[in-house]
């Protein structure tokens, strides 16, 4: 019988490599292996940072040292050796280039891999891009643009040397360094991330937009992104992330902050698709991170994340509503395939008067995977009239995956309304035949229906990166109906 | 058109076709009826492809060429068109979005661009006219929440659009108010011309009031016991099954 069975799609899909798994060879500054208080010294001087910078790092590191990993999630994994992991590796060439002829064109040739050539990025209008690649920014584009409107838009390590009273200020408010083991980690270690801050009344005129990727064997990378959106101003906010393939496990720890201030409001949209391991569980990026926004009056957050990649995800992106009437919204897409786990979901801190928040959590679960929503709902005792929406929907494909959910409410105010559904559903054979007569094979079929099961999320991301997450997600669920 | 040749099915090992023969040409209407358990939506399913059923011997050809071995797909791509009895909900995915998708798969698959998004709008707007459905519907989730009458006229809605060579349209009746099923069967009937064939399946003879079959085919337990012209269907409705049941012993 020649006919393509489900059998053979599923033997195809294993076998094919991981999509963006290539490797550039671009001469690298590595830090040897191992972490104590010189190699922080080290990092902070190769940075050229201030002495308060510095201190701070170190006051991270002594934290660090006394704390244990955590092990309440549900993910199995072996831990990290944290002494055999370079802290720091950066592109050779440290100048700033003025053009793209200055660019190491190997390093072009993997943006065009991406799909992300600058040249295409700088004439896709309303985008500019911030290149983080091994931890060192190498470009960054429509700064004039946004110079203009009085908005930066740099890497953290430019403006700690260039606008250090805002960074001083801002960072560690919303996630301390001692907030917990990886982000004590991180901020002893960060090497560089992204920098945004957006005056007062100012409309950011164009999506801000970064993206990430691990490039050096054995190097962990510690991204550090600070965004604050003074009074009454707006941004959305662009992350998406992609790893080659690698071997061993690649920790990430990243942090990010978000700062809104009095009716102010910030879009953080995320496409996270780093190497996920091969179909049978080894290798792929750990996935630890910190994310946090904090909301004051009338200000709001918005989290939108679609994450169909890492071994190990780990990762509760939270609002703190500290001012009143101010909304808190996290909508997420989480897919799960081969020996994939995720534990990810929200922190909905209410604290101020009148405030609201939303939670759309769709997970998908394939192959051997594990996807776990946690979410936690706080009401504070001063949080008047709070409300909250809750709602967790998983999708199954086949008989060997899991799906949990972890809602935690803690409400200390009489006045509070908060609710929570949650439904599991399963691809089922005859919605697949169904989509078969009509003529569409079932790889497809499987893709419609899961886009159908996210749109709800997908609707809340930017146009571009909405198609962006399509695929993605039609890439990581291929063939895992059964 | 259509050319089933002693067609012998089966599932979970249990016997439903026991050798099914049956000719349809172009332009022809045919209607298999027959009591509950008879094996008429499992003929409908296995034409179509569904891989639940063993096809132990026999073959279906479309136009000369065996068809019984190809993917539910792959037929829908050489023009087989199922409205099934009972059509399932697929949430998040419009009406619109399904039926571009569908179309645009088959142009694919015949090596064709995929239709352009103004002729795509102008062929919704004409065939939702034909089967008088509100313009909302066609936002809405496909079968979602709809009702029986909103997913039979959204079938055949789908088969408008797609313009089989032969549709098998599985107890569409079944569901129906008689408003809905005058426009569902008018659809149909518009849709109907020299170069397509249209085998209806249904329980009872209702349905054939508004198409008119050229050939009613009685099917018995796997077997198709007797042909006849459209006084058969006539025939059935005033004397039930037992009558040709008796009339065969």
């Amino acid at each position: 019988m020649a006919k393509y069975t489900e059998d053979d799609l599923k033997v195809e899909l294993e076998n094919k490599e991981y999509e963006y798994g290539f490797y550039t060879d671009i001469e690298s500054e590595t830090f040897p292996a191992g972490l104590n208080e010189d190699i922080v010294r080290a990092i902070s001087k190769k940075k050229g940072e201030p002495e308060w910078m510095t201190d701070w790092r170190l006051e991270a590191f002594r934290a660090w040292s006394e704390m244990t990993e955590p092990e309440w999630a549900n993910v199995h994994y072996e831990k990290p050796d944290f002494q055999a992991i370079s802290y720091y590796s950066a592109p050779k060439k440290k100048d700033k280039y003025a053009s793209l002829d200055e660019v190491d064109p190997e390093l072009l040739d993997t943006f065009k891999k991406l799909g992300i050539s600058l040249d295409e990025q700088k004439k896709l209008a309303g985008v500019a891009v911030d290149i983080v690649m091994d931890s060192v920014s190498v470009a960054t584009t429509f700064k004039k643009t946004l110079a203009e409107k009085g908005i930066i838009f740099c890497s953290i390590s430019e403006a700690i040397q260039e606008h250090p009273e805002l960074v001083q200020k801002y960072i560690g408010s919303v996630v301390p360094q001692k907030d917990n083991f990886y982000a004590a980690l991180n901020s002893a270690v960060f090497s560089d991330g992204s920098f945004c801050y957006i005056p007062k009344g100012v409309r950011c005129p164009m999506e801000l937009s970064t993206y990430f990727r691990i490039n050096q064997g054995g190097t962990g990378q510690f991204e550090r992104t600070l965004v604050i959106a003074d009074e009454g101003s707006y941004v959305s906010y662009l992350e998406g992330c992609t790893a080659p393939s690698r071997d061993e496990n690649q920790l990430h720890a990243a942090v990010v902050e978000l700062i809104a201030l009095d009716n102010a409001e910030i879009k953080y949209s995320t496409v996270q698709n780093w190497y996920p391991g091969n179909k049978e569980g080894k290798g792929g990026v750990f996935n630890f991170v910190t994310k946090r926004g904090l909301c004051e009056t009338n200000a709001k957050i918005s989290w939108t994340q679609v994450e169909t990649g890492s071994a190990v995800t780990w990762k509760y992106p939270s609002c703190v509503l500290k001012g009143d009437n101010s909304i808190g919204e996290f909508y997420s897409i989480a897919v799960t395939n081969n020996f994939q786990q995720a534990d990810t979901g929200t922190k909905m801190i209410h604290l101020g008067k009148n405030t609201r928040s939303t939670i759309i959590s769709k997970g998908i679960s394939a192959g051997k995977s594990q996807n776990s929503y946690r979410g936690l709902v706080q009401i504070g005792a001063r949080a008047e009239n709070a409300r909250n929406f809750s709602q967790c929907d998983s999708l199954l494909m086949g008989n060997n995956c899991g799906a949990h959910t972890f809602p935690y409410i803690e409400n200390k105010n009489s006045t509070a309304k908060i609710e929570h559904e949650a439904t599991t559903s399963k691809i089922g054979e005859d919605q697949v035949f169904y989509c078969n007569q009509r003529g569409i094979p079932t790889e497809k079929a499987i893709a419609l229906i899961v886009n159908g099961f996210s749109k709800e999320v997908l609707n809340k991301l930017p146009m571009e990166f909405a198609v962006e997450a399509q695929k993605l997600l039609e890439i990581s669920l291929e063939g895992s109906v059964g | 058109m259509l050319s089933i040749k002693n067609l012998h099915a089966s599932v979970e090992d249990k016997d439903i076709l026991k050798g099914i023969n049956l000719e349809i040409k172009a332009g022809e209407v045919h209607a298999i009826m027959g009591p509950n358990g008879a094996g008429k939506s499992t003929l409908s399913s296995i034409i179509a492809g569904n891989e639940n059923y063993e096809v132990s011997e026999g073959e279906i050809l479309l136009d000369g060429e065996d068809i019984s071995e190809l993917a539910p797909e792959e037929r829908a791509h050489k023009g087989v068109f199922l409205s099934f009895q009972y059509p399932v909900e697929i949430p998040g995915v419009s009406v619109t979005n399904f039926i571009k998708t569908a179309i645009n798969e088959k142009r694919k698959a015949n090596g064709e661009e995929e239709m352009p998004a103004n002729e795509m709008l102008k062929k919704i707007r004409e065939k939702s006219e034909l089967l008088e459905m509100d313009r909302k519907f066609l936002s809405r989730s496909l079968n979602e929440g709809f009702s029986g009458g909103e997913k039979k006229r959204n079938e055949i809605f789908q088969m408008a659009m797609l313009e089989p060579k032969i549709a098998i349209l599985d107890e569409t009746d079944s569901g129906l108010d008689i408003d809905a099923l005058r426009i569902v069967a008018n659809g149909v009937n518009k849709l109907k011309n020299e170069n397509n064939a249209v085998l209806v399946i249904t329980h009872y003879q209702r349905l054939l009031d508004y198409i008119i079959p050229d050939f009613v085919h009685v099917l018995m337990d796997g077997k198709i016991v007797k042909s006849g012209g459209k006084e058969l269907a006539l025939e059935l409705e005033e004397k039930g099954y037992d009558w040709i049941k008796s009339e065969l012993n």
